[in-house]
């Protein structure tokens, strides 16, 4: 009993602090998602009315919210295993014994992690301009006729998939490389000596020895793009034709825009529950496995 | 605020040695921290005494009640005259019969063109109607050819669509801001020559964050009209190259069917509801909105004085790309004044471009918007039928 109360004691501050800090705003957040409340009720408060479920519903049969939200898987679905694939191999490479000057090229592909946002999208917006971008001047060379990227509302999307992932992938990587160099070289060694090739290495060694590393990136990247928004909210604005909309960037406009934060707190919450969702489901698919 | 923020410490020594016994403390905020701030400050009892407010957001802060009236101190006022105002610029600081700002500046839209370019397409005068307007970008365009344009109408922008709107003799609104007017034959009009110019090639299907450089494009006939305001007088004084500087011109808007209206933006001086100074706060208010005051202003900023007087000084008088702002200021046409208006602007301008890209027909565009805005204005229809309930 006595170390029972110890261990609470020890546990208060921080106790405390989530609670006051993530707890009892999230509370206040689920109130204010049933009520109408916005600018009206900011200048008083007999403005208020409770509404329900009626934000919720409303939500539901909005096209802006659909649209919002099939960006955003999109990004999703595109993104991480683009992210994750581009991130193992770059591990991969920076770790092989073959590469020189591995420190060099990790803080190279670290640059865009901590490089300034607003800036490197300036520079992909030259980048990907339809008349004097680099990438398209490329593309002439091999004979493809100019994409309008950030333009078209086809392209869009992908230019901010290859845009985050660019500047993602860098921080995935130094995971990776963490988790790479504490795999024992003995699995390695006798590996070769059963004679596995650099593929069979790949599958039956690296793989396995990274699977909670790759189950942890992989649920931190779902819920870190599931929250889009900064790449479009500099590159596009939501546009074109809304198709760079995400759901975060909906609930920046509803809220901060244009103060309907009943609205906005429950798009919040929305985006909440399915990050939660799908977090659950991957941790049980992950786990299922490994109890075979 | 932002420019006006930092110019306006130049201006207040002599107000601190006109009037010894006031002290004014000065606090900038940049434009896009601005609207947030006041309104933490008014949720946190702690708004200034004066304080500059664009006067699309004058609705919203009268609103909230967080406004002191201003119109008995006008009254009384040998500085403020109302009559020596725009009328359209004084109009948006309305609310009913209240008066809640006082302009500072003006902000408006109006044709930047290439002289040149008109000229050798064989106008030599800028259009005065709508019709004119389109035979010349349709000459321009057969001119510059399939990989340049006539017009530049940014699809992240609202004021063209806005001021094309504003022109029509229905308003935006009806029943006093409980619907939306946007199936009206006006609108439908606007929205008809906005989309038209894009079918007809003579705008680029852009956003304004795909053109790299706005100034520079101009100067290559990229495009040879472009509406925009005050501030690009200066921007393209000081970006084009001096060989190209005669080539360039302002011009009113062009009407349907004769010299159009443009909107009327800008900044107005606002007293709080709360603040504990006011006498004060329209001392300086009335300082900063004498003619002498304003002219120095000018010289500092550029910005657009809304008084008639100052625009008699010499600096502006001798400004040939003033003129056209000068013309202009005189048929400005306030939007409806209401806190949804920004909101529903931009509502407008998603449906616009749902329009243009051909995602929605001519005929779906305004039903689709009217819906969505008579939704907007759900609220506000509850309120105003509250209050004519209330005894």
């Amino acid at each position: 009993m006595r170390t029972g109360l110890a261990g609470w004691l020890f546990a208060a501050p921080a106790l405390l602090i989530i609670s006051v800090f993530f707890f009892l705003p999230v509370l206040a957040a689920l109130a204010v998602s049933l009520t109408d409340f916005d600018l009206y009720a900011l200048a008083d408060l007999h403005n208020l009315r409770f509404v329900g479920l009626e934000n919720y519903a409303h939500l539901l049969h909005s096209r802006e919210f659909w649209n919002a939200l099939a960006n955003t898987s999109c990004f999703v679905v595109a993104g991480v295993p683009l992210s994750l694939a581009a991130s193992l191999f770059a591990a991969l490479l920076v770790n092989s014994r073959l590469t020189r000057l591995p420190a060099l090229f990790r803080t190279a592909f670290f640059a865009p992690v901590v490089a300034t946002l607003v800036a490197v999208a300036l520079v992909w917006r030259y980048l990907l301009h339809t008349r004097y971008g680099l990438i398209n001047w490329a593309l002439a060379g091999i004979g493809v006729h100019p994409i309008d990227w950030l333009g078209s509302p086809h392209w869009a999307m992908p230019a901010i998939i290859l845009f985050a992932v660019w500047k993602n992938f860098g921080y995935n990587m130094i995971i990776f490389v963490a988790a790479l160099q504490s795999i024992p070289a003995d699995l390695y060694e006798a590996a070769r000596l059963d004679g596995a090739g650099v593929w069979q290495e790949f599958t039956r060694v690296t793989l396995p020895m990274l699977r909670p590393t790759l189950l942890l990136v992989t649920i931190l990247t779902v819920a870190g793009y599931f929250q889009l928004f900064a790449e479009p909210y500099v590159m596009t604005e939501g546009g074109p034709l809304q198709s760079t909309m995400s759901v975060l960037y909906l609930m920046y406009d509803e809220g901060f825009k244009w103060w309907n934060l009943g609205s906005a707190s429950a798009i919040a919450f929305l985006l909440f529950l399915m990050v939660l969702g799908i977090t659950l489901l991957e941790v049980r698919l992950v786990g299922r496995r490994d109890e075979r | 605020m932002g420019a006006e923020g930092e110019v306006i410490a130049r201006l207040l020594p002599e107000f601190t040695r006109l009037h010894p016994d006031i002290e004014v403390r000065l606090q900038q905020l940049p434009w896009s921290a601005a609207h947030q701030k006041l309104l933490t400050a008014f949720v946190g009892d702690a708004t200034p005494d004066l304080c500059q407010l664009g006067n699309s957001w004058i609705p919203e802060f009268a609103a909230l009640e967080a406004l002191a009236p201003l119109e008995p101190r006008v009254a009384e006022s040998q500085v403020v005259q109302a009559q020596d105002y725009f009328p359209g610029i004084w109009a948006t600081n309305l609310i009913g019969d209240r008066l809640y700002g006082i302009p500072w500046y003006v902000d408006t839209r109006l044709l930047f063109y290439r002289r040149d370019l008109l000229a050798r397409a064989g106008f030599d005068h800028p259009p005065r109607t709508w019709s004119e307007w389109a035979q010349m970008l349709a000459a321009i365009k057969a001119l510059v050819g399939p990989e340049r344009y006539s017009v530049l109408l940014p699809l992240n922008e609202f004021e063209p669509l806005l001021v094309l709107a504003l022109e029509q003799p229905e308003p935006l609104l009806r029943d006093d801001g409980r619907f939306g007017n946007f199936e009206s034959a006006g609108f439908r009009r606007a929205l008809g020559f906005y989309r038209d110019m894009f079918e007809r090639g003579w705008a680029p299907a852009v956003a304004n964050t795909q053109i790299s450089n706005v100034w520079d494009e101009f100067g290559r006939g990229y495009y040879s009209f472009y509406i925009s305001g005050p501030w690009n007088i200066a921007e393209f004084k000081r970006r084009l190259p001096p060989e190209e500087q005669g080539s360039w011109m302002t011009a009113p808007m062009p009407g349907p069917d004769g010299p159009g209206a443009s909107l009327a933006g800008g900044s107005s001086l606002v007293i709080f509801r709360r603040s504990a100074h006011k006498q004060e706060a329209w001392q300086l208010l009335e300082f900063l909105s004498s003619p002498a005051v304003q002219q120095r202003f000018y010289d500092l900023t550029g910005d657009l004085p809304p008084r008639r007087s100052t625009w008699l000084a010499p600096q502006l008088a001798d400004n040939v790309y003033a003129h056209a702002f000068r013309e202009q200021l005189e048929r400005l046409k306030p939007a409806p004044r209401l806190p949804e208006l920004e909101r529903i602007v931009n509502e407008m301008r998603l449906v616009a471009e749902r329009v243009v890209r051909g995602d929605l027909s001519l005929k779906e565009g305004p039903v689709e918007l009217d819906r969505t805005v008579d939704g907007i204005l759900a609220k506000r229809r509850w309120m105003l039928a509250r209050a004519a309930a209330a005894p």
